[in-house]
């Protein structure tokens, strides 16, 4: 039988299951809003993962690396502190490969987190809202040490999650721009995509790419809560590898989500639009070159806070919500 | 002359000011004029050997100063500095 020639490339890839099938994520160009001819906008749509998330990827290396160690067996009860995201792909793939999930999350986060981690089978465990994802760790890494039968990945602690995107995400940027990457942006949370990216561009291309942090500046109902006492820097972070880590207001980093969608039709959630904010103020700067910025969730998660349609004014909660 | 603005946690220390003038020619000499103004801002801000304590981040103009150069970095007139606590990221 002749096939017909394939028109699109490339093809999206023939895999065993959905876990295979995450990664090799589309490299899509943003011209509309990009300040400079010379300088061009990459966005990394890791909202194609199968849950809609750049956290499939550090979720299957967690497990995985677990399961190379031999630290978890079948019907194990996973431990993991997260606001969503990485909660709803481990969901995924724990229900896929028979593992029972445990996730401990703030309280404030938005409903449809809940519901997607339920619908993948996951028991939710709830945080104070006011500690945001500190208080969540806290709680989970007290758990974890009342009771041994928990295997806690640690997202924030392990090398699997930066390992995730230093053999996954940045071989794939450098391979479709043949290695000219001139600065690599993405927001600060675990670190585990900053870390992971930045060790593999600078191994790969020294000084000349910049790695630049996008960082959620917390309203003022969330920050007042807190003393400068409680800090938390996730361990796997290494502030030296960024040449540049920049604040965004959860105001900003709505209208650049509005921006996203009405100027280049990118349906993406909230830190997406406070990275590509910070990825156009560093193309501003530049003369020439290629600027990547990771799309890291779709928007379906946000639907309910009426961000899309909403007049930014009318948004309810947005200081005191964790968005991102 | 800079200006610095105050998270919440810190303002009984500067009298419920949500954002003071300070004078000095880098982050480090703007928060020692804070700390000056405000005494019981320094201990808060800095550590025992005059370093920014590990959970407190600076910003200058949205930037984080321990990315640039620090407490040497330099500070312009009209720059704007926040002061506020390290997080982890919220939604991940």
């Amino acid at each position: 039988m002749v096939l017909p020639p394939l028109q699109n490339r490339p093809c999206g890839g023939r895999y065993t299951d959905l876990v295979q099938a995450i990664g090799n994520t589309p490299l899509v160009e943003l011209r509309r809003l990009s300040p400079r001819p010379g300088v061009r906008i990459w966005a990394k749509m890791e909202s194609f993962n199968p849950t809609g998330s750049v956290k499939d990827r550090v979720a299957r290396s967690l497990i995985e690396d677990a399961e190379e160690k031999g630290l978890i067996g079948p019907g194990q009860t996973i431990l993991e502190p997260t606001s969503g995201n990485t909660g709803i792909s481990l969901a995924m793939i724990c229900s896929l490969k028979g593992y029972r999930l445990k996730v401990v999350m703030p309280e404030n986060v938005t409903p449809e987190r809940t519901q997607l981690l339920q619908m993948y089978g996951a028991e939710i465990v709830y945080s104070p809202g006011d500690q945001g994802s500190n208080g969540a760790v806290a709680m989970a890494l007290e758990m974890a040490e009342a009771d041994a039968g928990y295997y806690m990945p640690y997202q924030y602690g392990n090398p699997a999650n930066p390992g995730a995107h230093y053999n996954g995400t940045a071989p794939e940027v450098l391979e479709e721009l043949d290695g000219e990457v001139d600065a690599f942006v993405a927001g600060l949370g675990t670190g585990g995509t900053l870390m992971g990216n930045a060790r593999r561009f600078k191994d790969e291309l020294g000084d000349r790419v910049k790695i630049v942090a996008a960082e959620p500046m917390q309203g003022e109902p969330v920050q007042g809560l807190r003393s400068l006492d409680d800090g938390y820097i996730p361990p796997i972070i290494d502030l030296s590898l960024l040449d540049r880590k920049i604040f965004v207001t959860n105001s900003d980093a709505i209208v650049w989500t509005r921006k996203l969608l009405d100027e280049e039709g990118v349906f993406a959630g909230v830190s997406s639009g406070a990275i590509a904010r910070v990825a156009h103020r560093i193309a501003g700067e530049l003369d020439e070159g290629n600027v990547v910025f990771v799309v890291a969730d779709d928007g379906w998660k946000y639907l309910s806070s009426g961000i899309y349609t909403k007049p930014i004014e009318e948004i309810e909660a947005l200081e005191s919500t964790l968005w991102w | 002359m800079a200006t610095v603005k105050i998270p919440p946690v810190l303002r009984p220390s500067t009298s419920g000011e949500k954002e003071v003038s300070a004078d000095g020619a880098t982050v480090g000499q703007v928060l020692g004029s804070l700390a000056s103004e405000h005494p019981a801002t320094k201990q808060q801000i800095f550590g025992d050997g005059g370093e920014l304590n590990r959970y407190v981040n600076v910003y200058l103009n949205d930037e984080d100063v321990r990315v640039l150069q620090g407490l040497e970095t330099e500070v312009g007139d009209g720059d704007v500095l926040v002061i506020l606590p390290a997080m982890a990221g919220g939604a991940f």
